[in-house]
């Protein structure tokens, strides 16, 4: 602290230090592998099938063989939950993924060409942008049909602008850089250049975004299924969960607890893993 | 002009020295050096030599980490020994700064008239109105045209010149005893440094300010300045007149940095480089900093020679200094 | 000079946005599968009934068409009718409006009281204030906001009785029980928010502090209340105004979810249960209305930035 109260160093927001970065992967790693884990093992691990039903369990309070409680069919809160996080965790990757897959050349070659290839490339996926994300998902759902595909799918075009913005910031600096000029003085042509030499040197951004991305658009999942919008009954999902508890909170509160608390525990892994990853991958801030 | 008694600003035996992985880095070692009302003093050296430690030092700026012994004087006050609020009242009231570039020193988002107004405002208790009067009224001192036009202009719209004179109008609101300018025209281009450097002449002989003009050009020292400090590696090396820093040299390391600049030695002399590097300042050499660069150099030289002249001739720290003329007309 | 050409032409500017969206609208009729019509209607309607609705709706005409015709409509107002009551949307639109502009912009301004400020506070705080925040941050964007506002009704409707866990009067029926109803569904939507204006806040704060600038201001003797205030946090408006902006867009998205949540009859809510009745019309109309709210929360944005930062309108670098 200098004398006028202010800090004499301060650490710019987008690049945290390393051993807080260090630290926010590792915990991040470890929270999302014990998150994944569950997910993948949810028939081994649940002690209960999901959708079994039992009248006598009606909203029972967590006990020892109901760990988490019961809900309003006399399901098991914990199975459930187990289950549901299968399907969040799979719609929320998938539809980065996807997104990615297309942001990602999209981008390169806008970043790598501009010009007018930037505008064809770059001036309808910002119209996408026109509309607030969750509207685009509910104008999306609406043409065709609520689901859990058509989340991922609608989660998918709402990233893909981002995903794509960041592809191409990251691109339009790598591809000054000597080496990509060397390579194309040698001779390497414009597809291979930008496999070879430009990708593998812009992705990093469009990792930590895209890993940023994943928790909220678990997030958005959620949301969509609170609606009964997203992932249909029976397939068990959080944000369904959340909604079907709703009636009985205060009868029931475990009902609306335990999936929340899942929801943030996996939005918070992905985000200490983005937040781990933006000092290596990132170092300028482009995903910011 | 009547002469006040003493100097507007005095330094003691300042020393400045920051924590570093390699120890202690000792930046501004030893130096003593009066600052005579209404005269403007060249301080001359290279970039690292510690010349703005030596201004942020004089200005109680200086980050917390920094040690610092000795003694600032301003008046009949230590500035080294003063808290943080009452240096605020001090700083840009008493002693005021203008710094290398204008850019990065003005507020981009405020008006240029508020940035002056502002120090008014900081200082004395007037009005709004009141403060841009005299804001204004600056601004066409320090030479900025259509000054009420301008006055509410953010300071990306004007050159680096009318920004800097923003700056020295903002230095001088409040009519401060002492300035300190540091590069104030490093970042300009060459014409608008001479219009910079008459402007800080001008006003000294209003206003009879003492100017501290820290620079790394002697062309700007040959320009404006009454006397010349020269730096070295954190150590003064010679205090004389301007003429006779330029004429007679003292110390070997001020003889060599005026051969280094073009159009300072005589007509058609070599430029030369000095030889060997500036030392590391967290292990310096022992006595004479300069001695290791120095051809003159003997064991002597490993004894701090001190600081010792006279009025009329300058003042010279080194064992074997050059202009032995300088002693011969002086008796 | 330079402001009014900057205003004029981001005027101009919105309104290809705004063509892009209406033509957005139009198409999520003409996109669905399959017979929108037969689908809206469900199967126990007649064939005569199909195609009265059709024709109603303006089905059975060319593509452009009945984009032109549907867009003239929009420009004098019409926005169609509700397939279920009837009543013309447009009506429907100004009662549920209102309810989404309370709702939103009230948790802008708690999200804005509270981010800017501990955002300040944190960028030139201790440590410990400084983690402190980084924690608040990390929960406030980690909770989805409606378990927020579902915890919220948790505590403070189901077990301490003090305010309502849903339900809405209207503002000029009962000022008080309004701002009653709002209470939890605004504190719902403020949490999230108030955590991303923080981050802004306290990292463009930081970027501040550590210019030049700074020291030339201490050297000129102004203290440090107003060099945080005065030049610290003015100079990081134009910054945390900007990140208002898009986390409008956010908001609104929220809006949806925190109506249904709380039973509010806002536009969010209209959207939702149109979207199960499958009342396309209204779900249009809804969208429409929620995208033109959010084109022209960004144009006052934009507008205010380069009121903030005079560099802006003169297309300097920042």
């Amino acid at each position: 602290m200098s004398v006028t109260g202010l800090p004499d160093v301060v650490a710019v927001a987008a690049r945290p230090p390393a051993r807080r970065a260090r630290t926010s992967l590792m915990i991040g790693l470890v929270l999302l592998g014990i998150l994944v884990l569950v997910a993948i093992l949810a028939p081994v691990l649940a002690p209960h099938d999901p959708d079994a039903v039992d009248p006598n369990r009606v909203l029972a309070a967590p006990d020892g063989s109901y760990l988490l409680g019961a809900d309003d069919f006399g399901r098991d809160v914990l199975s459930r939950t187990i289950f549901a996080l299968r399907v969040s965790l799979l719609v929320a990757v998938s539809s980065v993924v996807v997104a990615t897959l297309v942001a990602v050349p999209l981008g390169l070659v806008a970043g790598y060409f501009g010009g007018w290839v930037d505008t064809l490339v770059s001036r309808p996926l910002d119209m996408i942008l026109v509309l607030p994300a969750l509207l685009l998902a509910l104008s999306l759902i609406t043409i065709l049909g609520p689901g859990s595909t058509v989340a991922a799918l609608a989660i998918a075009v709402i990233y893909l602008p981002i995903l794509a913005r960041v592809m191409r910031a990251s691109t339009l600096v790598t591809s000054q850089q000597d080496y990509v000029l060397a390579a194309r003085a040698r001779g390497s042509g414009h597809v291979a250049t930008m496999v070879r030499h430009v990708l593998p040197n812009s992705i990093g951004p469009v990792a930590v975004q895209g890993s940023v991305l994943t928790g909220f658009a678990l997030q958005l999942e959620a949301a969509l299924s609170f609606l009964g919008l997203g992932t249909q009954p029976p397939t068990p999902s959080l944000g369904g969960m959340l909604a079907d508890g709703r009636d009985v909170l205060s009868l029931a509160p475990w009902l609306e607890i335990v999936p929340g608390v899942a929801i943030a525990l996996a939005v918070l892994s992905f985000l200490l893993i983005g937040d781990g990853l933006r000092r290596t991958l990132d170092p300028d801030g482009v995903a910011s | 002009m009547t002469r006040t008694t003493g100097p507007a600003l005095a330094l003691d035996d300042l020393r400045v020295s920051f924590p570093s992985a390699q120890g202690p880095v000792s930046a501004v070692d030893g130096v003593s050096l009066e600052l005579r009302p209404d005269e403007i003093l060249g301080l001359v050296g290279e970039s690292g030599c510690g010349k703005s430690t030596l201004a942020n030092a004089a200005m109680g700026l200086l980050p917390e980490s920094a040690e610092v012994s000795g003694a600032v004087r301003l008046g009949d006050r230590d500035l080294t020994i003063l808290a943080e609020r009452d240096l605020r009242r001090i700083r840009g009231d008493e002693i005021a700064m203008v710094f290398q570039d204008p850019s990065t020193s003005l507020d981009p988002v405020w008006t240029v008239g508020d940035q002056v107004a502002e120090t008014i405002r900081a200082h004395r208790d007037v009005s709004r109105r009141e403060a841009k009067a005299r804001a204004l009224k600056l601004m066409r001192e320090v030479g900025i045209p259509s000054a009420e036009q301008r006055y509410g202009e953010p300071p990306h719209r004007m050159s680096g010149g009318m920004k800097q004179r923003i700056v020295i109008a903002a230095a001088l609101a409040n009519d401060p005893a002492v300035l300190i300018a540091d590069e104030p025209t490093t970042a300009l281009d060459v014409t608008i440094q001479a219009q910079i450097l008459q402007l800080l002449d001008g006003l000294r002989q209003r206003r009879g300010t003492a100017v501290l003009l820290i620079t790394h050009d002697l062309g700007v020292v040959a320009q404006v300045c009454d006397r010349v400090a020269v730096m070295y590696a954190g150590q003064l090396v010679e205090v004389a007149t301007t003429e006779q820093i330029f004429s007679h040299p003292a110390h070997p390391y001020t003889e060599a940095l005026l051969r280094a600049v073009p159009g300072t030695g005589e007509p058609g002399a070599e430029l030369t480089v000095i030889p060997g590097q500036v030392p590391d300042l967290a292990a310096p050499p022992v006595g004479c900093r300069f001695a290791p660069r120095c051809p003159f150099a003997t064991e002597e030289c490993s004894i701090r020679p001190p600081l010792e002249g006279d009025e009329a001739h300058g003042a010279v720290a080194c064992w074997h200094p050059r202009s032995r003329d300088r002693e011969v007309t002086a008796r | 000079m330079t402001r009014l050409t900057f205003v004029v032409r981001r005027l101009l500017l919105t309104i290809p946005v705004l063509w892009v969206m209406t033509l957005f609208v139009f198409m999520i009729l003409r996109l669905i599968p399959g017979d929108p019509v037969r689908t809206m209607l469900g199967f126990r309607a007649t064939p005569e009934n199909v195609a009265v609705a059709r024709h109603q709706l303006g089905l059975d005409e060319p593509l452009w068409r009945q984009y032109v015709g549907w867009l003239g409509g929009l420009l004098h107002g019409d926005l169609g009718n509700d397939l279920i009551s009837h009543a013309p949307l447009s009506e429907l639109m100004s009662q549920r409006l209102p309810v989404t502009l309370e709702l939103t912009v009230l948790s802008m301004l708690l999200a804005i009281v509270i981010g800017v400020t501990l955002g300040a506070w944190a960028a030139v705080g201790s440590r410990r204030v400084r983690s402190l925040t980084d924690g608040a941050v990390v929960l406030g964007v980690s909770i989805p906001d409606f378990w927020l506002g579902i915890m919220l009704v948790l505590l403070f409707a189901a077990t301490l009785g003090w305010l309502p866990p849903s339900g809405y009067v209207p503002f000029s029926d009962d000022p008080a029980g309004n701002l009653r109803y709002m209470v939890l569904p605004v504190a719902t939507l403020a949490g999230a928010e108030a955590a991303y204006i923080l981050r802004t806040t306290r990292g463009a704060m930081e970027s501040v502090l550590q210019r030049p600038s700074m020291t030339y201001l201490r050297a000129k003797g102004i203290g440090p209340f107003r060099m945080v205030a005065g030049h610290g946090l003015r100079n990081a408006a134009p910054t945390v105004v900007t990140v208002i902006g898009i986390q409008f867009g956010v908001l609104l998205g929220g809006a949806i979810v925190v109506e249904t949540l709380f039973g509010l009859p806002g536009v969010g809510r209209l959207i939702v249960t149109s979207i199960n009745q499958r009342n396309y019309p209204a779900v249009q109309a809804g969208v429409l209305a929620v995208a033109t709210l959010f084109v022209l929360v960004s144009l006052a944005v934009d507008l205010v930035v380069a009121w903030l930062d005079p560099r802006v309108a003169d297309g300097v670098g920042t």
